[in-house]
């Protein structure tokens, strides 16, 4: 009964403001404003975006570059998933990526990709993106776009309120959403209260490499941590997590994980906790996960499994962890530029709960806890509050910010972005999305310096945005320019996967950095043939190695005689070419692995096990010159006890 | 004569500049190379633009069948540019200075410069041949034969100055820093020479 009246606010609410919604849709399909908008996304041809967009591509386990104010998509960038079109996963130096404490796994669920910062600024080195369902935080590189490395996270399930930095890129850090036995033992899930942990891991980044190692798990009570954001300015050093399911339900959820009036965002200190450890402080635990590193000169992964992780108490760091009462489901945690508000997007809630860092701080000092959960203290809700947004909406999910003291947030159930302000907490404007939307972009939105240019919603249904494709549907994206008062939508583009969340960055930022092809001279890889003088084949025993070159328009051989039924063929074949955008592929008929496309100065390696005797040919896939259709070759397969010897040439046959 | 000989110091100086910068500047215009394609041509060898420019010049020119750009040891001349070059530049600093101290009479100035002229003559044809054979030997089997509106071979040569379209490129041709220099420094010298004479009339 309780759960019906509520339905039927729900409905009265959306009544309401679906009035508002049509005479918006109206205004905005005039003419001229039309023409306006047009002219605001229009990249004419030969010209280029003024922003990137990295979009987490959700169930496809990729990330995509997008280009803004245009929309149109650049690349799509493997990082937890197979990507044949690349070969990533498939070629032999590629599969290591995607190996974990549960062996090989070729997909992934990408979710909240977060830029690197340097003095809470966006810089544009790198790119963390978390994977959800086995947990693991990827790093791309943003001078090649690829991913060069992938962490696994340990007692952690459902790795969902991560990866966002710290200001300086010191950790990025992956929470649990669903917390486990840890570490992972046979027991009843009835056994949930009390023994389930949810598991906060920061992640340390190296400054020069880049390179991840977990500093620290802190193995909080077993609730559900939904997202994450770090303070900056007077609140660096500190990184807060809402969290839902304090009602610690392990069964229907949906239901028993909303019945608690508020739940928590948890105020974590790490500069605290680091202190500690530097005195020695945790403990390690045995364990078992994947460090996954990406070199490129050898343009060869590594995998690596690391037996152990320091684990936190938060009871034995007395000032770490702090529990700010938050109503009812909070999803979304952001903090704005200032450092001084987290916001608290309570899902169910009507109201936007916004706390202050300074009064969250004065509570502590004075000691003023209303309980504790676990050993970890609580403190007031009328305490820690700045103030509400008052009926902003209906479930609030995600806030960003501008660069003029407002916040954006979006409604997914009301299906709109609001405006409000910082400090007065009114609201100033609301847009409907269309439809449903989850996360909004603003460029350096999780920052000090956000770029209140343009603002995108990301929603979750998509319906008649487009033309119809059957019943499967791409995310719909809509961008608005926030550069005044009232936000206004100039632009619907559709997106890959599921967008979780995306980093928006200026170009010039990035673009300089990129690279146009990886020189030769540097190539380290084992097998690579670095002229055509270098390739050759060689057998060992039924392991045969063939060390084939690309230039334009040949292989290097391209005919080979003398390999068997039964032999496992491995062709290691590098890219000659010093140019930008040259890139070769190689595929061979029947094989049963992806193609290979080898960027100039690479060199991949793809396994081909014959099994049936002939003479196969191969070929480039990617059409790379006018003589592209020339670039053939062929492979003689003999019978497993044919005496016929190795033999590769090239060009021999033409007189 | 003071002034006459320190123009003809500076003029026959500035040849040095030709071991520091280029002579001359051969570009490859085309939609696909938005950033340009390239070299450069030192009096002891050929540079690209980028450090890959002449490789991917080979690769492009491989279709139509031309020779590869020559290293520094396919070529003698960029054995003998350099001594040819240095040679004259010290012989004129040289000059410049006897004049300098009246131990020679301004007619030497214009004498370095006929022999300079006439040996800069002599690079230029040798140039030229180097680009007719380089644009027109080409292999027989080639994997694409251009003819022109009479049937006959088309030439793929560069124009030794100014720009010509080659199939889907254009190609520019001009004097690069030391090639300039080069000029400044031999129209000084017959500044010299000038005023040598304006000098020896008083």
């Amino acid at each position: 009964m309780k759960i019906l009246n509520l339905g039927i606010g729900l409905l009265a609410t959306a009544a309401m403001m679906s009035c508002g919604d049509k005479a918006n849709k109206e205004s905005s399909a005039g003419g001229a404003l039309r023409s306006s908008a047009a002219e605001k996304v229009y990249v004419a041809p030969g010209e280029q975006d003024e922003y990137y967009a990295f979009i987490s591509g959700g169930y496809t386990g990729n990330l995509t570059v997008y280009g803004l104010p245009s929309g149109r998509m650049f690349k799509e960038i493997p990082v937890f998933s197979q990507f044949p079109t690349s070969g990533y996963g498939y070629s032999e130096e590629t599969k290591p990526m995607l190996n974990t404490s549960h062996g090989f796994i070729p997909w992934g669920d990408s979710h909240h990709p977060d830029i690197s910062q340097t003095e809470g600024v966006t810089d544009g080195r790198w790119v963390f993106i978390n994977e959800n369902n086995t947990p693991r935080i990827a790093r791309i590189d943003l001078e090649t776009f690829e991913t060069v490395e992938i962490i696994e996270v340990p007692n952690s399930a459902g790795n969902h309120s991560s990866s966002f930095v710290t200001e300086n890129t010191e950790y990025v850090v992956a929470g649990t959403r669903f917390s486990v036995p840890v570490p992972q033992e046979d027991i009843s899930i009835k056994e949930y209260k009390g023994k389930f942990k949810g598991a906060l891991s920061f992640i340390e980044v190296d400054k020069e490499t880049g390179h991840m190692d977990i500093k620290f798990q802190l193995l909080m009570p077993g609730f559900n941590y939904d997202l994450s954001h770090p303070g900056r300015g007077d609140s660096h050093g500190w990184f807060f997590f809402t969290t839902y399911n304090t009602e610690e339900a392990s069964t229907l959820l949906e239901v028993n994980a909303s019945q608690n009036d508020k739940d928590f965002i948890a105020a974590v200190n790490w500069k605290k906790i680091e202190e500690y450890i530097n005195n020695g402080g945790g403990k390690m635990m045995p364990s078992n996960y994947a460090h996954n590193v990406y070199d490129h000169n050898s343009h060869t992964a590594t995998s690596t499994m690391k037996k152990e992780v320091r684990v936190i108490d938060p009871t034995e760091v007395p000032g770490a962890v702090y529990l700010l009462p938050t109503p009812k489901s909070p999803h979304g945690c952001d903090v704005s530029p200032d450092g001084k508000y987290i916001v608290g997007n309570g899902k169910l809630s009507a109201n936007l709960t916004v706390h202050s860092f300074e009064k969250m701080q004065e509570a502590i000092k004075n000691e003023k806890f209303e309980g504790e959960a676990y050993g970890i203290p609580i403190l007031s809700f009328e305490d820690v509050l700045a103030g509400q947004v008052e009926q902003a909406g209906l479930g609030p999910l995600h806030t960003e910010f501008d660069d003029k003291g407002n916040a954006y947030t979006t409604f997914f159930i009301s299906s709109e972005v609001v405006k409000w302000k910082l400090g007065t907490w009114e609201v100033i404007d609301r847009k409907p999305t269309y439809y449903s939307v989850g996360h909004l972009t603003i460029a350096g939105g999780n920052s000090r310096e956000p770029d209140g240019k343009y603002m995108f919603a990301m929603n979750k249904i998509t319906k008649d945005r487009y033309l119809p494709t059957g019943p499967e549907l791409e995310h719909s994206a809509q961008l608005y320019d926030i550069s005044g008062e009232k936000m206004e939508l100039i632009l619907d583009f559709p997106t890959h996967g599921e967008p979780h969340y995306a980093a928006a960055i200026k170009a010039d930022k990035v673009a300089p950095n990129s690279k146009k092809f990886y020189k030769l001279s540097e190539n380290t890889h084992p097998f690579a043939a670095k002229s055509e003088a270098e390739t050759k084949v060689v057998r060992e025993g039924n392991v045969v190695h063939v060390y084939m070159t690309t230039i334009r328009s040949h292989f290097s051989p391209d005919n080979i005689e003398g390999i068997k039924v039964g032999d496992k063929v491995y062709f290691h074949i590098t890219n000659l070419e010093q140019d930008f955008d040259v890139p070769h592929g190689f595929a061979i008929i029947g094989q049963n692995n992806s193609e290979l496309l080898i960027m100039p100065g690479q060199t991949k390696t793809s396994v081909w096990e014959p099994k049936q005797v002939g003479v196969w040919p191969f070929y480039c896939t990617d059409f790379c010159s006018a003589l592209h259709q020339e670039m053939q070759g062929y492979i003689r397969v003999s019978p497993k006890d044919s005496d016929i010897e190795l033999e590769w040439s090239l060009g021999e046959d033409v007189e | 004569m003071k002034s006459a000989s320190v123009i003809m110091i500076i003029g026959s100086a500035l040849l040095f500049s030709l071991f520091i910068y280029p002579l001359w500047t051969i570009e490859l215009e085309a939609p696909q190379y938005p950033d340009g394609l390239g070299m450069y041509i030192h009096l002891d060898g050929l540079q690209g633009f980028t450090e890959y420019d002449l490789q991917n010049i080979d690769g492009l020119n491989h279709y139509i069948g031309m020779q590869k750009l020559p290293s520094p040891a396919d070529m003698w001349e960029f054995r003998t540019f350099p001594l040819v070059v240095g040679g004259m530049a010290a012989l004129g600093v040289i000059i410049g200075f006897l004049g300098l101290f009246s131990k020679v009479s301004h007619k030497w100035f214009l004498g370095w410069l006929l022999v300079m002229t006439i040996l800069g003559i002599l690079g230029m044809y040798d140039f030229n041949a180097w680009l007719v054979d380089y644009g027109t030997n080409l292999d027989p089997k080639a994997i694409i034969k251009v003819v022109d509106a009479d049937g006959n071979p088309f030439s793929y040569k560069p124009p030794l100055l100014g720009s010509r379209d080659i199939l889907n490129f254009t190609a520019v041709s001009y004097p690069a820093l030391g090639g300039i220099l080069l000029t400044i420094g031999m129209l000084l010298t017959f500044i010299a020479y000038l005023i040598g004479i304006k000098t020896s009339k008083k």
